[in-house]
């Protein structure tokens, strides 16, 4: 029970929002729209290398996590609500609520190949996400065998590691200086604002307030 | 999968050492021992039924069940929950008995692996069915037990959520009469949580303004009663102003019971739309990403096994209700070491037959009267205080050997 009273002792501050926020780029681009709600982050927090940063003015405290994990530790509840991109609320399925579209850290979900693809007889495509991939081709009655790869996916064609790939396209330069091309576009990527199931009904109103401040703030950027 | 190694145990089981059973009993006894003062009578079932019988009828998917093959091929299930197999016993063994049935339950139940997210494949659940009564009072009744419940177990702070499935159900059919299909597609976007989808699958959908922002207003009806206010204003079909005014019946007997205060009203609260017919609820407690109790009406499921049957109910997840319970019972105290040689094993353990007879714990041991520790046990039990021995604790030590006893 030792782990279980350290969350405990961790929670105790109940009315506190804890807000797991991915690292890296999507961080940046949510930060500035938390600001622009009037959310007020201190900047320098930014470039800390801090993983719990408390923000006492905004009664929230916000845990710096690796963006695939964020669906996890709010699953868990050991952070209230979350953001995170939808590619990764599609690969992980975690059970939590998908509150708003944040609107920001704008991509597509696309499968790429080399120019003038054609099928093959035993597809292989590489992918960082391998249960949305997998799924897409079996919607489309496709079955091909789908590699995992953790990075540089565009290499997969080029050396013939597998005929096409399946992954975020944000400009498109990266397969314009590669040579590859965008066959389909699987769904768009925004980033959204995620909640625990339990969270969602016990801080119900400084969920939703944190909502009504953000939702605006986007409306507003159009 | 390599071999296991000599301490592991199959993903999502779990062991309970004395500590965590001594707390899960209390938890089970004080639970159970409320749902008795509210006339429910506790019934066990077993641990396997017929896949096509209960297997079939659970609300659990199917790819979370466990299934077995028996000897002659039929396939057997691990019982996912207890709801159904209460069903065939209420629809067989107690046909006879007149309704309204009220029973409830203690016992473990199984799901098949999942990696993560707490989600165990073996625990604990206690609960109650209320069969054969309709009423919003029914509804009411299983609500404020499970209150009652969440109390007597400990749970420190907690609230209940109510919805009404039918309420989302008159208010689509009247919204897109005869687009069941798109019903359909809203609905699941709720179910899974995904408010973002809802919003998306309403824009795309040919639909006049005032609908439609009707529509997405549904996502902030939560709260008390002014809820039921601005849903009744919300739709004027008949199941949903039905569900409306069933919700305010038992909002008002909760209040009656003296509970409202651990009620939300909150009608994006979604069961599962194939198997709740009515009313459903679920119970939340802070410090746990979990919810703690889940339940409502099934009105559909007796008529499975051929008795049809209005019904309702609702089970605590105990297992988890283990991690956040406060524990007040203190350690029971009163146990006590007695030492003997073998010349006085007689006496020695008539005295721990007569202790344990009037209650207390006693723990026997024998020792060679030549062996270092037995002096250090002689001159303590001169004294009264608690001590440690082979890593446990006692209040009291008695000590017979060699024709002399000593006595604290």
């Amino acid at each position: 029970m030792t782990g279980n009273d350290r969350m405990m002792e961790k929670t105790a501050g109940d009315s506190v929002l804890k807000v797991a926020m991915p690292k890296g780029r999507i961080y940046k681009q949510a930060s500035k729209l938390f600001r622009e709600a009037g959310l007020l982050i201190p900047e320098d927090f930014d470039d800390s290398r801090k993983l719990i940063i408390p923000v006492p003015e905004a009664n929230m405290e916000f845990i710096m996590a690796k963006p695939v994990d964020v669906p996890t530790y709010v699953e868990y509840g050991v952070a209230d609500i979350g953001i995170v991109g939808k590619d990764v609320l599609m690969e992980e399925n975690k059970d939590v609520y998908e509150l708003i579209d944040l609107g920001i850290a704008r991509c597509r979900m696309s499968v790429i190949g080399l120019p003038g693809w054609k099928p093959v007889m035993y597809p292989r495509v590489a992918t960082k996400y391998p249960s949305v991939a997998s799924q897409y081709f079996r919607e489309g009655g496709q079955q091909v065998e789908v590699i995992k790869l953790n990075g540089s996916i565009e290499l997969a064609p080029l050396i013939g590691l597998a005929d096409r790939i399946v992954d975020m396209v944000e400009t498109g330069q990266t397969l314009k200086e590669n040579g590859l091309v965008e066959m389909e576009t699987l769904f768009q990527v925004t980033s959204r604002l995620i909640a625990n199931r339990v969270s969602y009904r016990l801080k119900n109103q400084a969920i939703q307030e944190l909502c009504d401040r953000l939702g605006q703030r986007i409306a507003a950027r159009g | 999968m390599s071999k296991p190694k000599v301490f592991e145990k199959p993903i999502g089981v779990r062991d309970y050492l004395p500590n965590a059973v001594a707390k899960l009993r209390r938890i089970e006894q004080n639970v159970l021992d409320c749902m008795r003062r509210w006339g429910y009578e506790q019934i066990i079932t077993p641990t396997m039924e017929y896949y096509d019988t209960v297997g079939v009828a659970s609300s659990t998917s199917d790819q979370k069940l466990f299934k077995l093959l028996d000897p002659r091929g039929t396939t057997i299930v691990l019982r996912s929950e207890m709801t159904s197999p209460i069903a065939r016993v209420a629809a067989s063994l107690l046909k006879e008995r007149p309704f309204p049935l009220r029973l409830s339950y203690h016992a473990g139940v199984f799901r098949a692996f999942e990696d993560e997210a707490g989600r165990d494949a073996e625990f604990f659940q206690t609960g109650v069915e209320l069969i054969g009564d309709s009423s919003s009072e029914a509804d009411a009744e299983v609500i404020a037990l499970a209150i009652a419940s969440l109390r007597a177990a400990g749970v420190p702070a907690f609230k209940v959520a109510v919805g009404h499935v039918g309420f989302l159900n008159g208010l689509f059919q009247e919204a897109l009469p005869g687009r069941t299909e798109e019903q359909e597609a809203l609905k699941e976007c709720l179910l899974q949580r995904d408010h973002v989808g809802y919003r998306q699958t309403l824009s795309r959908l040919s639909l006049d303004d005032q609908v439609r922002s009707e529509l997405e207003g549904i996502l902030r009806l939560r709260g008390g009663a002014e809820v039921c206010e601005q849903a009744l204003g919300l739709s004027a079909s008949r199941e949903a102003q039905a569900a409306i005014r069933q919700l305010c019946e038992v909002w008002d007997v909760l209040g009656a019971y003296g509970v409202q205060e651990h009620v939300l009203i909150d009608l994006t609260m979604i069961g599962d739309f194939s198997y709740y017919t009515g009313i459903n609820f679920e119970g939340y407690a802070s410090h746990l990403g979990f919810p703690v109790c889940s339940g409502g009406r099934y009105d559909n499921l007796l008529s499975q096994f051929g008795r049809p049957a209005a019904a309702t109910g609702f089970a605590l997840k105990t297992t988890r209700i283990l991690e956040v319970a406060e524990d007040d019972t203190p350690a029971e105290g009163g146990r006590t070491l007695i030492v003997y040689t073998h010349e006085q094993r007689r006496e020695a353990l008539q005295e721990a037959e007569r202790l344990r007879a009037e209650g207390l714990l006693v723990v026997t041991e024998a020792l060679d009267a030549a062996s270092p520790e037995w002096g250090g046990l002689r001159e303590r039990a001169a004294r009264v205080e608690t001590f440690e021995h082979r890593g446990a604790d006692y209040d009291s030590l008695l000590v017979y050997g060699v024709g002399e006893e000593a006595r604290p």
